[in-house]
């Protein structure tokens, strides 16, 4: 291995380790929401600082490497990609610390019929499972996989919009669960954007591996693009006037 | 051909020293008043094609060529072209400077004296305008009489640009100009092929990949002889579209 095959695979395995601790912090900010598990949630706030070590940490190297290294074309991708993964990543940690610090003010767990009529836990296991599924994309560089991700987004950004209504309703039946009714849709809110920040890492993962800008890209034109996939060459405009 | 400008363009282009195929078949065109860099490992064959461009390796015993380069639409291998005549349009600029043990201001002069130009008002006239050009006239102005040896190397480097420019070339070629200077002189040749490419078509050879990025508008990759890749820099450098390509850009070579 050459001196940057060395560095890049050090932060590639950098950016791993803060994956599993960030997927752990997601994990058990559910589980600590479920069962009102005031212990555990203390613990995923408490790995915050860790993650915020893991997120300077790489920065740092993301910056030694374009110094030091100067990569161009796949390197260079992938150094600009793991900047954006690893904000993206710290961003979800946070929401886990949100969680949990939102489970250390309740006693109690949730009302069962609150969930199920907002299908809070079906939109948690679907953001967590997107998570472990992006992980895995990433780390097998399968862009199929990242690309899937991008459609499964809408799911969690369904039940986000009906949330407020039904969250709504139940509290004017129920208006002794006015608390809990607001904490649930902050969580709602929260897990909305993880779903976005999962479909943003997935963007990462394409960009790096095909050198293709998929995001901000409008329904219509995801679907041509979903049509002539597997022709990964450059990323549309390359016509110089090449004549090799 | 294209709505594009094309000033130097190679179609089919094989050459030969003697029984070494050196360039397979190179079809190139390249744009006018741009900077394109030819980039590949050594014995690639990016320089022997530099120096076609100005047949420069017509006295190269065995050396021959096949195929067309057009210099604005005409070829320069045809009978009728005077290799002479091709060289003022077509300069060049080599590794190592080589000025000639001359004051600087002979050294500049040089490609005009040569033509049989006296008139000492208008040689001092181009002598200024081209050192000026090259960032040099305040640097030399005081001693355009002392030898030109005496500058530093990345002076003399961008003395023999001048002495290129005053005999008013349209294309430039550069063969690793920048190799042998330090950061600093570098940094002075490549602002100053940014300056130049408004007003002539300048083609670069270059081991210097970042040399490549920076100074390039196009970028051509050789391998063994054969063009594997002609592209847009920024599209060279950041989605390459050949495997080749990006292993060598990359430094995974081999």
């Amino acid at each position: 291995m050459n001196h940057i095959d060395v560095e890049l695979s050090n932060l590639k395995v950098k950016l791993m380790e803060m994956w599993d601790l960030v997927e752990y912090q997601l994990q058990s900010g559910r589980d600590a929401m479920l069962n009102a598990d005031q212990e555990l949630a203390r613990k995923v706030v408490k790995l915050g600082k860790k993650v915020n070590n893991f997120d300077v940490k790489i920065d740092r190297m993301c910056e030694n490497l374009l110094a030091l290294y100067t990569p161009v074309a796949v390197d260079l991708r992938l150094v600009l990609a793991t900047l954006k993964i690893n904000a993206n990543l710290e961003r979800i940690g946070d929401t886990a610390e949100g969680i949990s610090m939102f489970v250390q003010k309740r006693e109690v767990p949730f009302n069962p019929e609150m969930l199920e009529i907002t299908r809070a836990v079906a939109m948690f296991d679907e953001a967590l499972a997107m998570f472990h599924d992006c992980r895995i994309a990433y780390k097998a560089n399968n862009t199929d996989q990242a690309r899937a991700l991008l459609r499964r987004d809408k799911m969690l950004n369904k039940i986000y919009r009906k949330s407020d209504r039904i969250i709504a309703q139940y509290l004017r039946a129920n208006p002794d669960s006015i608390e809990e009714g607001l904490i649930l849709l902050s969580i709602i809110k929260k897990l909305e954007r993880v779903g976005d920040q999962v479909t943003n890492i997935a963007e990462e993962i394409i960009f790096y591996q095909d050198a293709k800008v998929v995001k901000h890209k409008s329904k219509k034109k995801d679907k041509e693009n979903g049509k002539e996939n597997g022709n990964g060459n450059g990323n549309g405009n390359n016509n110089g006037n090449a004549i090799s | 051909m294209s709505k594009k400008n094309y000033k130097l363009e190679a179609k089919d282009l094989n050459a030969y020293y003697g029984s070494f195929h050196a360039l397979k078949n190179i079809n190139i065109a390249m744009e006018e008043k741009a900077v394109t860099a030819f980039i590949g490992p050594s014995g690639c064959g990016k320089s022997t094609f530099l120096r076609t461009l100005n047949r420069m390796n017509d006295y190269i015993e065995g050396f021959r060529v096949e195929g067309d380069i057009l210099l604005d639409g005409r070829d320069i291998y045809a009978k009728d072209v005077r290799v002479d005549e091709l060289r003022k349009e077509v300069g060049m600029v080599f590794q190592k400077p080589n000025p000639f043990p001359k004051t600087i201001f002979e050294n500049v002069v040089y490609g005009l004296k040569i033509q049989g130009l006296k008139d000492k008002r208008v040689l001092a006239e181009t002598a200024e305008k081209s050192l000026r050009q090259t960032a040099l006239w305040d640097e030399v102005k005081d001693k355009l009489d002392k030898s030109a040896l005496a500058l530093s190397g990345g002076q003399q480097q961008r003395l023999c640009i001048a002495r290129a420019l005053a005999i008013s070339p349209s294309v430039i070629l550069m063969d690793e100009p920048t190799s042998a200077l330090d950061p600093i002189s570098t940094a002075k040749i490549e602002e100053l092929i940014f300056k130049l490419k408004n007003d002539y078509t300048i083609v670069i050879v270059t081991h210097n990949m970042q040399q490549a990025g920076r100074v390039s508008d196009y970028t051509a990759f050789f391998y063994m002889g054969e063009l594997v890749e002609f592209a847009k820099t920024r599209t060279m450098f950041t989605s390459p579209k050949h495997e080749r390509t990006q292993n060598y850009i990359t430094g995974r070579f081999g």
